[in-house]
């Protein structure tokens, strides 16, 4: 029947929707300029992504399950401030696992308030964000941050290193990925995940713990920040108070993109890198094809709303919303 | 009386409790930490806190509506900002060259006209998409203020126009020109929530959006209107803004909307939509410039101010929930 | 004297949706003054045709007439302007809104610059309330109203327009017997004002006390209409599921096994008071009792989503403490729970995700989900109960209810629990299901599980158990033998006029 193929193609275009996207993006902008496709391209290009996708890969661990985390911007910040610091003052050996050790903490305690507590996501981690980005203020007195001696240290190895010929942040983010894509997808930990978002009380009647998951997930979402923070850190050994400002809404940007529902209960680690990329190639794509940088905002705009409109019609089978 | 009215009442109440608490506590801690030696309570101080209320009270108006609705609107920092470049940038245009003061009101109206366009077309994606309000606002606020980086880049935006710079600063009968336009703003949104058709089916539509569907209310265009009235109250905040500072930073309305929520979750409006009082609002959008005024004034700086702020909105959500448990009896789920 | 007009008639209505024929040539006429009961079984096409006469759906084919001129519904606005008017079984009120505007929802009286005409509203609502000889006025915050109360203000809505029809639907779910009585007094006036009403309800006393005739619907098909003073219970039950429904009872017909569960004393807040009862491997044993009597709370507390205020909970005769569900699962006692969407599955997970949610933690293979584990469990509960799915990829919501509850059942049964809890296991789901799901419950027990059954159906706890728990108000007002019970009995115990004993 014509109804059947029609739906059929509306459900593929649903579940590929976002990588046949992908690909006719990739196409034409290849098109339009052919050393877009170059490997030193796609390199810089998966390169300036990582710091965005790594933190990407734990919101998609707090938007699964059911809640959303806008302080990931001003923690990463936060993350990028302290390690600086304690970095002339510990040396990075130390330095590192005890920004960790802060960042973890605020994730904890932002776990502590959606999980434990139940207050709602959207509003905590808007105060948070606030609170984080004026404890960040505080921390460093309102200046920017730099390492004294920036020549003399190790410490530019995760932004600025690279090993067999691929840059390190490409390697923790498709590291990080690959370990969190296996975490979500294959073990009882994620299983969970994916039930307490898609129906808590059910999950809870199943005898899963869900205050103690959405929890683990805030902590998950804490690490990779403090690990993006490490990158960008390490990368310019130097920065402002502000780093991470406005990152909170790309991240989510590029999870949504991948295709999780914020009601939580579905996405997938793939997807988001997905997401990701397709962020990453389209602000290198229109800078190659001779257009402002700020226009890749407005692209963005628009293919949110499209990505996300087209999912939800594919799944009510109308293009229009029924409302009145 | 029930146990469900007490804690009504208590929170209809708090906001105005925790003025009166912030005022207490900084004009005593004044005495002690204060650099400079007027009192805080002083009443220049208050009009002064009122008129810098004016740009946030003005646009957390309008996320009252939208709030009540059931809505969320997370562009209007970049609504206000494109508002502000119409306004300023307009007055420079050739073809107004010719109207000499008379440039004023078509600025005006140009920028209100864009915030109101703005506003609509979130409101049209909302209702003809059924895409959720929060991705819409979200994408928007990124697309908006991309808009406003291509306009000039990282460069401010400028224009004095004196005329309009002493019609700003004007007082009447002991108030600024922002002030009123806040008190003004505060009145009209108040009438139209208790008191017209279109308020009360604001209200029905975030309660029970199945309900109201069912009894013919018209969904789609109440959020529509309602999106285009924050648009063109950020707008007007922009105007009412701009016209005395007359330059705009492209990252002018960065983190509004966080404040701006702020301010109408702490007066009392209930996230998931259906309640909310346009008064409760304007003591949320007092109590978060007091604290600002008054951290300052304890010689706090604004790294702090962030830090009592959102510590503040958790907390106001943590007691919130605390007054809403039933006690031991409660499912655990 | 001529013949009375219909107010309302459906003529051959007929409604598919992708794959299912919902409505299938459906015709029946509402007179005036008469009280029309619409009866089938959950899935039969009531709520379909429900939504057609509302507008919500557009029939196939088929025509409506109300007062003898077809019509053609776009909306429920449009239903209302033509005289028929909803109440709803789920309460479509906005809470924080008050009675008047709750009563003329989308219709508020307007004065000049589109405000509310509040003066007029409040004299039209109060009006309107006097007739329905309520204590609450026009001013009063919907929330604060009790769930009768808040179905009077429905009724209310009903009163605004000059009604040709009124379509009540489950109206007595959440009523007490006062709360009936007064709203059985509504619908004579109704009756008496010429009003036509469809009653719709499961509940065959009621059917039989206030109805004229009854309409009854099975897979979608009319199979008629008869005067309800000219039949019986059985035989529009008959009608209803096409087949005879074994309700035969049943004697326990192997031996008891030890004491599996003992609760002694239990409290809770206002839910539930002293509650003493015994289970035994082996056995079936009924909580039948009113909604809101305290059964499904007792069920929670078992399994330990709430805290009891007193007494004891013993398995296999030591005190335990139960504090949440993962202990209950820990110690042996499993919940089929009341709410199968809600409660009892995530519908946007597969099968075998479903089904294995329990024992995520002991299905591992290395830090890994053991997949194969799963479905090898998957297939052996799909082939043991006989869900009907393509596969265990299929998402739970897409199947039918008594295969998503058979989805449940065979999730706790994989736990080899020694306590079965089962709340309302047969609601919402099709005749075959119905017993096929009976008749495990019988054969668990045989296997040694020992079984509590709540259910709020007389003739399933009839069937299924080997001893009877009524409750009343949060209180065991009698234990009954399968040998002693009577339906009488049953009712006079539920409905709080049997003494109290303990179990």
């Amino acid at each position: 029947m014509a109804t059947m193929t029609k739906q059929r193609i509306a459900q593929i275009l649903a579940k590929q929707g976002i990588l046949i996207a992908f690909a006719v993006f990739m196409l034409a902008f290849t098109i339009a300029n052919p050393k877009f496709i170059t490997v030193d391209n796609v390199f810089s290009v998966v390169r300036s992504s990582a710091i965005l996708g790594v933190m990407a890969l734990g919101v998609t661990f707090v938007v699964i399950s059911g809640n959303l985390d806008l302080s990931v911007g001003s923690m990463m910040s936060f993350s990028t401030i302290v390690v600086l610091d304690l970095h002339d003052k510990l040396g990075p050996l130390m330095a590192i696992p005890a920004m960790f050790a802060m960042t973890l903490c605020l994730a904890a305690f932002i776990g502590f308030l959606v999980g434990y507590l139940r207050l709602n996501s959207l509003i905590v981690t808007l105060g948070m964000l606030s609170a984080i980005h004026g404890l960040t203020l505080t921390y460093s007195g309102g200046q920017n941050m730099d390492i004294a001696n920036k020549t003399g240290t190790w410490f530019g190895v995760f932004g600025q290193g690279s090993a067999l010929g691929i840059p390190v942040p490409i390697l923790i983010f498709a590291g990080l990925a690959a370990f969190l894509g296996l975490v979500l997808a294959k073990t009882p930990f994620g299983r969970k995940v994916y039930a307490v978002g898609g129906n808590g009380t059910a999950a809870t009647f199943s005898g899963i713990r869900r205050a103690r998951t959405v929890f683990m997930c805030y902590l998950i979402s804490g690490a990779c920040v403090a690990t993006a923070g490490l990158i960008q850190a390490s990368r310019s050994l130097g920065s402002q108070n502000t780093v991470g400002q406005g990152l909170e809404l790309q991240v989510l940007a590029a999870v949504i993109l991948g295709g999780a529902s914020l009601l939580g209960g579905s996405g997938t680690v793939f997807k988001t890198v997905i997401g990701v990329l397709i962020l990453g190639f389209i602000q290198n794509g229109l800078l190659l094809v001779g257009l402002q940088f700020y226009v890749q905002f407005v692209v963005t705009w628009v293919i949110i709303i499209l990505a996300v409109w087209l999912d939800i019609a594919a799944k009510r089978g109308k293009l229009w919303s029924p409302i009145a | 009386m029930q146990a469900g009215q007490l804690s009504d009442a208590m929170k209809r109440g708090a906001i105005w409790g925790f003025i009166v608490l912030e005022l207490i506590f900084f004009s005593v801690a004044g005495q002690y930490l204060s650099l400079s030696d007027s009192a805080f309570m002083d009443l220049d101080n208050m009009l002064l806190l009122l008129k810098q209320s004016a740009p946030i009270g003005i646009i957390a108006m309008g996320m009252t509506i939208v709030m009540v609705n059931g809505n969320i609107d997370l562009s209007v920092g970049a609504t206000f900002a494109i508002a502000a470049i119409v306004l300023l940038n307009s007055m420079t245009w050739p073809i107004f060259a010719g109207l000499g003061d008379w440039v004023i009101p078509v600025a005006w109206l140009l920028a209100l006209a864009v915030g109101t366009l703005l506003g609509a077309l979130n409101g049209l994606i909302v209702w003809k998409t059924g895409v959720d309000a929060f991705i819409v606002t979200l994408g928007a606020m990124l697309g908006y203020r991309g808009i406003v980086f291509m306009f000039n880049g990282e460069n401010p935006t400028s224009h004095l126009n004196w005329t309009l710079v002493d019609l700003a600063e004007a007082e009447f009968l002991g108030l600024a020109t922002a002030s009123w336009f806040l008190l003004g703003v505060t009145l009209a949104v108040w009438f139209l929530m208790t008191k017209t058709v279109h308020g009360r089916n604001a209200y029905a539509i975030g309660d029970n959006r199945e309900a109201a569907v069912n009894a013919g209310i018209r969904v789609g265009p109440h959020m529509l209107i309602n999106f285009a009235i924050i648009g063109f109250l950020a707008a007007l905040s922009a105007v009412v803004f701009y016209s005395e500072s007359g330059s705009v930073n492209p990252n002018d309305g960065q983190l509004y909307e966080l404040w701006v929520i702020t301010a109408v979750v702490l007066g009392g409006t209930k996230i998931t939509g259906g309640a909310g009082s346009v008064i409760g609002t304007f003591g949320g959008v007092i109590a978060i410039q007091l604290l600002r005024k008054g951290l300052g004034h304890i010689g706090a700086d604004t790294s702090t101010v962030n830090l009592v702020i959102g510590l503040i909105l958790i907390a106001v959500l943590f007691l919130d929930r605390q007054l809403n448990v039933r006690g031991k009896e409660e499912l655990k789920v | 004297m001529t013949d009375p007009k219909p107010v309302l008639h459906l003529d051959n209505i007929v409604k598919t949706f992708p794959g299912v024929r919902a409505l299938d040539g459906v015709s029946f006429s509402v007179m005036p003054g008469e009280v029309h009961a619409l009866m089938g079984e959950n899935g039969a096409g009531k709520s379909t045709l429900m939504k057609v006469l509302g507008g919500i759906h557009k029939p196939d084919e088929g025509d409506i007439y109300v007062d003898e001129r077809k019509v053609t519904m776009s909306g429920p606005l449009e239903a209302k302007a033509k005289g028929i008017v909803f109440i709803h079984q789920e309460l479509s009120l906005a809470e924080e809104l008050s009675v008047a505007e709750n009563i003329y929802l989308g219709e508020l009286p307007r004065k000049s610059f589109g405000r509310v005409d509040w003066t007029r509203l409040a004299e039209q609502t109060n009006a309107i309330l006097k007739k329905l000889n309520v204590r609450f006025d026009a001013a009063t915050r919907v929330g604060d109203l009790s769930i009768a109360n808040q179905q009077m203000v429905e009724i209310a809505r009903a009163l605004t327009v000059d009604a040709k029809a009124v379509i009540f639907d489950e109206p007595t779910a959440s009523l007490t017997d006062a709360e009936k009585v007064v709203l059985f007094d509504v619908i004579a006036d109704l009756k008496a004002d010429g009003v036509g009403i469809i009653y719709i309800s499961h509940r065959m006393e009621e059917i039989f006390k206030i109805t004229d005739r009854i309409s009854i619907l099975r897979d979608g098909q009319y199979q008629g209409t008869v005067n309800t003073a000219e039949t019986n219970e059985e035989s529009v039950t008959q009608m209803m599921i096409g087949r005879k429904l074994d309700l035969s009872r049943k004697a326990t017909n192997h031996d008891l096994g030890d004491l599996a569960l003992e609760v002694r004393g239990l409290s809770c807040g206002k839910l539930y008071r002293d509650i003493s009862f015994q289970v035994r491997r082996g056995e079936v044993v009924g909580f039948y009792g009113l909604v809101g009597a305290g059964r499904t709370e007792i069920a929670e507390t078992l399994f330990g989503l709430r805290d009891p205020s007193a007494g004891q909970i013993l398995l296999a005769g030591q005190e335990v403490r139960i504090h949440s569900p993962a202990d209950a699962i820990a110690r042996g006692i499993s919940l089929v729970p009341e709410d199968r969407k809600g409660q009892g599955l995530v519908l946007g997970m597969n099968c075998r995700d479903n089904m294995t949610l329990p024992q995520v933690d002991d299905l591992k293979a290395g830090p890994f989900m053991a997949e194969g584990a799963e479905i090898a469990i998957f297939d052996q509960y799909r082939d043991r109960l006989d869900i009907r799915t393509p596969g265990w990829k299929q998402k739970v919501g897409n199947l039918s209810g008594g295969n998503q509850q058979k989805i449940v059942i065979g999730k706790w049964l994989s736990m080899h629990p020694t306590v079965l809890i089962v709340d309302e296991p047969t609601r919402g789901i099709d005749v075959g299901s119905k017993s096929e799901i009976h008749k495990l419950l019988r054969e668990l027990a045989a296997q040694g599980y020992a079984v509590m059954v709540i259910s709020s159906e007389m003739p399933e706890v009839l069937h299924v158990s080997d001893r009877i728990v009524a409750m009343y108000s949060g209180r065991i007002m009698r234990t009954f033998t399968s040998d002693e019970v009577t339906e009488d009995s049953l009712i006079q115990a539920i409905s709080g006029l049997g003494d109290s004993h303990a179990a």
